[in-house]
């Protein structure tokens, strides 16, 4: 997979201090709203919120932490977001209620708060992109009941992969270590790739890599090892993917779901079920009392590869 | 064909749905005769079972005949009889290769689902959610049993379907539960509820050796049913207060082991019950486990709690403290339910035990929501229903 760029990782680091701002002002507010609900109840013109107000600040010192402490700022800044339109929204109807004791400090303060959510905003937005272009990372993991030998031998067959991995079409060995993968796209569009093996040792592990100009760069490997104790075998998916930017981007992230973690894993699950059953569990086509034959819900976990 | 499908809390409906088909080689279908209302039923139809789908068509307790097999069940033939166990399992994996049927980790295709909650998932089930599969259910003309080739079992004696339709669930429930208890000579067990799962729990330890049992309930036809056809000596928990009575019984030591065959919707009287009506109905806790609680206060030290009552969530205010001060040991489970049905068979041939006792109610199919409302309120001394398709 391809380094981020220097002038990706400049912007990208000015992004964070950004986030990080807003994080230590999350803190700020959130420590006033809690030890000095009195003064600030004054300060922005309302009534004494005894317990509104440092309920306001718990949920802020929380967004600030999360933003400044935990992975993917971006969705603690939208957390940070969403609060902001709650205080604007408690504002107006205190402006428009008894409680409201200084018209003019509201409509400061509201001011204040939508400025602050319109930074907010650009920053979460802003973040929200770079986390897609960041390539992901994923790793699973899962104990088959067969030996190395069999599960290595399914697994280099790619053109089997499709069975376990519903989001294929088809992946067709084209010679020389290469293959080419077609991916479902939603309502018919196609995701297309050339990749090749760039690493391969017998009954151990398998590796691979997009060849340049692929829709989505991808690049992974898996390993199979023997368990303990005679108990089968230990299969341990990586993966590294970078969606390409706008709409395409899009596609892709519905096509690998909203927690590829998750669909990998699914995966995994349904490897297992052929390696060790012989087929793929499913409740598609079976009856039920409504127009759909199964619940479009639960589909996403029943629909075979 | 016609199944009995949820729609809502207290919504079941008798619909007209499509036949089921053959979807995978390890597949059969069964023409049912004969299909049961279990306890657990009653959790889906009180709303407390999460993942339900309007139009899921339920039930887990089901014979009949079968009528069709896919490429890969060698075992059965299209006429044969069999009984159907209610968990699905694969066979072929760890936990069934250890006889741990229930959780049997191929035959769940909404494990992922399952896994948010319980950190690793059951196997499918069916009728019972979309958490534990959303397979389709067996209150229907027909359904589809996925594993054919391992679960279900062939009756090839003349026993009639009552006899041996509670090998689905309810009498290796009761067995289970029982075994948990790792019954010794001279044991005294205690069991809480005397639906069809208690009354069984109570005829399984006397199977298994147990000295006395005791059985503690608050309806008089349940109680008089554990008292002459199970030959339990029983406690009326709204005349005396169980603790007390059951300590007085035991010479102050308290029972070996407890069983509570109630789960999540047990019934109290007073604070405790209005304190967790009101926690479950703001889901901060997902079950009322009176039973539970004073099946582990009330056990002897160094006794085993069982619990084949159904537990779906979280729960408040157990007494953990008991459990470690005590030296409790707890065994609970969906019951592993392969592995008891040929055992249990043999005695209901040997005339052992004819667990066609409990039934109270036969009815058609069609009337399978009359059938729900009266097995949940309790009403015309109601024990155990069987459906007839
Ligand atoms: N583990 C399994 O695999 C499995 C299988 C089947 C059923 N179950 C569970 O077993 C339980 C019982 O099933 P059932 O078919 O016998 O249901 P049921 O509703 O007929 O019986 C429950 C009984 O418990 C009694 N009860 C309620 N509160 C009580 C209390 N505080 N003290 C004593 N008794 C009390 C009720 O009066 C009733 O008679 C249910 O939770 C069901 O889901 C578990
Ligand atoms: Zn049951
Ligand atoms: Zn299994």
């Amino acid at each position: 997979m391809r380094n981020l760029s220097e002038k990706e990782t400049g912007s990208s680091q000015a992004l964070e201090q950004f986030a990080n701002s807003l994080g230590w002002f999350s803190i700020a507010l959130g420590l006033a709203e809690v030890f000095a609900p009195r003064a600030l109840a004054k300060f922005i013109g309302v009534k004494e919120q005894p317990i509104l107000l440092p309920a306001l600040g718990l949920r802020e010192i929380t967004s600030g932490v999360g933003i400044l402490t935990q992975g993917g700022p971006a969705g603690w800044l939208w957390s940070r977001v969403a609060g902001d339109a709650i205080d604007l929204g408690l504002l107006a109807t205190a402006y428009m209620s008894d409680a409201c004791e200084d018209e003019d400090r509201i409509e400061a303060a509201a001011a204040a708060v939508a400025g602050v959510t319109a930074a907010d905003l650009v920053c979460a937005v802003m973040l929200s992109r770079a986390e897609g272009n960041r390539g992901k990372q994923i790793s699973q993991t899962i104990t088959v009941g067969r030996t190395p030998e069999e599960l290595y031998g399914f697994w280099r067959r790619l053109d089997n992969l499709p069975r376990i991995m519903r989001y294929l079409e088809s992946v067709r060995p084209i010679g020389d270590n290469r293959s080419h993968w077609i991916a479902r796209g939603p309502a018919g569009a196609d995701v297309e790739w050339d990749a090749e093996i760039t690493d391969d040792l017998p009954n151990e592990l398998i590796a691979w890599r997009s060849l340049p100009g692929a829709d989505v760069e991808n690049s992974g490997q898996v390993h199979f090892q023997r368990a303990p104790g005679g108990r089968g075998t230990i299969v341990r998916v990586e993966m590294e993917y970078r969606p390409p930017a706008g709409g395409l981007g899009a596609m892709v992230a519905k096509l690998f779901g909203r927690a590829p973690e998750q669909e990998i894993q699914i995966d995994l699950y349904r490897f297992k079920q052929i390696m060790e059953t012989g087929q793929v569990t499913t409740t598609e086509g079976q009856p039920a009392g409504r127009p759909t034959s199964t619940s479009p819900m639960y589909d996403g976990g029943t629909t075979r590869g | 064909m016609k199944a009995n499908c949820w729609y809502d809390k207290h919504d079941m409906r008798v619909e007209e749905v499509p036949d089921p088909k053959v979807l995978d080689p390890r597949d059969a279908i069964i023409k049912i005769t004969s299909t049961a209302i279990c306890g657990s039923d009653l959790h889906i139809y009180n709303g407390f079972i999460p993942t339900m789908e309007k139009g899921d068509i339920v039930g887990h307790e089901f014979m009949g005949e079968v009528v069709e097999v896919g490429a890969n069940v060698k075992n059965l033939s299209v006429g044969d009889r069999v009984v159907v166990p209610f968990p699905i399992s694969c066979g072929n994996c760890f936990f069934c290769q250890r006889g741990l049927f229930s959780c049997c980790e191929n035959s769940n295709p909404n494990a992922a689902m399952a896994e948010q909650m319980y950190g690793h998932a059951p196997c499918g089930i069916f009728g019972y959610s979309h958490m534990l599969g959303g397979f389709a259910g067996g209150q229907a003309e027909y359904a589809r049993v996925p594993f054919a080739d391992v679960g279900p079992i062939k009756i090839e004696s003349n026993l009639t379907d009552d006899q041996v339709l509670f090998l689905s669930d309810i009498f290796p429930t009761g067995y289970m539960a029982a075994e948990n208890c790792g019954i010794q000579p001279g044991d005294t067990i205690a069991v809480w509820g005397c639906g069809p799962v208690g009354l069984f729990a109570i005829n399984s330890a006397y199977l298994l050796g147990a000295e006395r049992v005791i059985a503690i309930d608050r309806f008089p036809e349940r109680l008089r049913m554990a008292s002459d056809k199970a030959k339990a000596e029983t406690i009326n928990y709204e005349e005396k207060d169980v603790f007390d009575t059951l300590k007085e019984m035991t010479g102050g030591r308290g029972p070996d082991a407890c069983i509570d065959a109630v789960g999540m919707e047990g019934h109290a009287h007073g604070a405790v019950h209005v304190y967790d009506r009101v926690k479950q109905a703001m889901m901060s806790e997902t079950g009322r486990p009176i039973a539970l609680r004073e099946a582990i206060i009330a056990c002897r030290k160094g006794g085993t709690v069982s619990v084949p009552g159904v537990y779906g969530g979280i729960l408040d205010k157990i007494p953990f403290g008991a459990v470690v001060n005590k030296a409790l040991t707890i065994k609970s489970g969906q019951t592993h339910v392969q592995r008891y049905m040929r055992p249990l068979l043999e005695r209901i041939q040997r005339g052992d035990i004819d667990p066609s006792y409990i039934i109270t109610h036969h009815m058609p199919l069609d009337q399978a929501p009359e059938g729900y409302r009266i097995f949940c309120e309790k009403e015309d001394e109601c024990i155990k229903v069987v459906l007839k398709p």
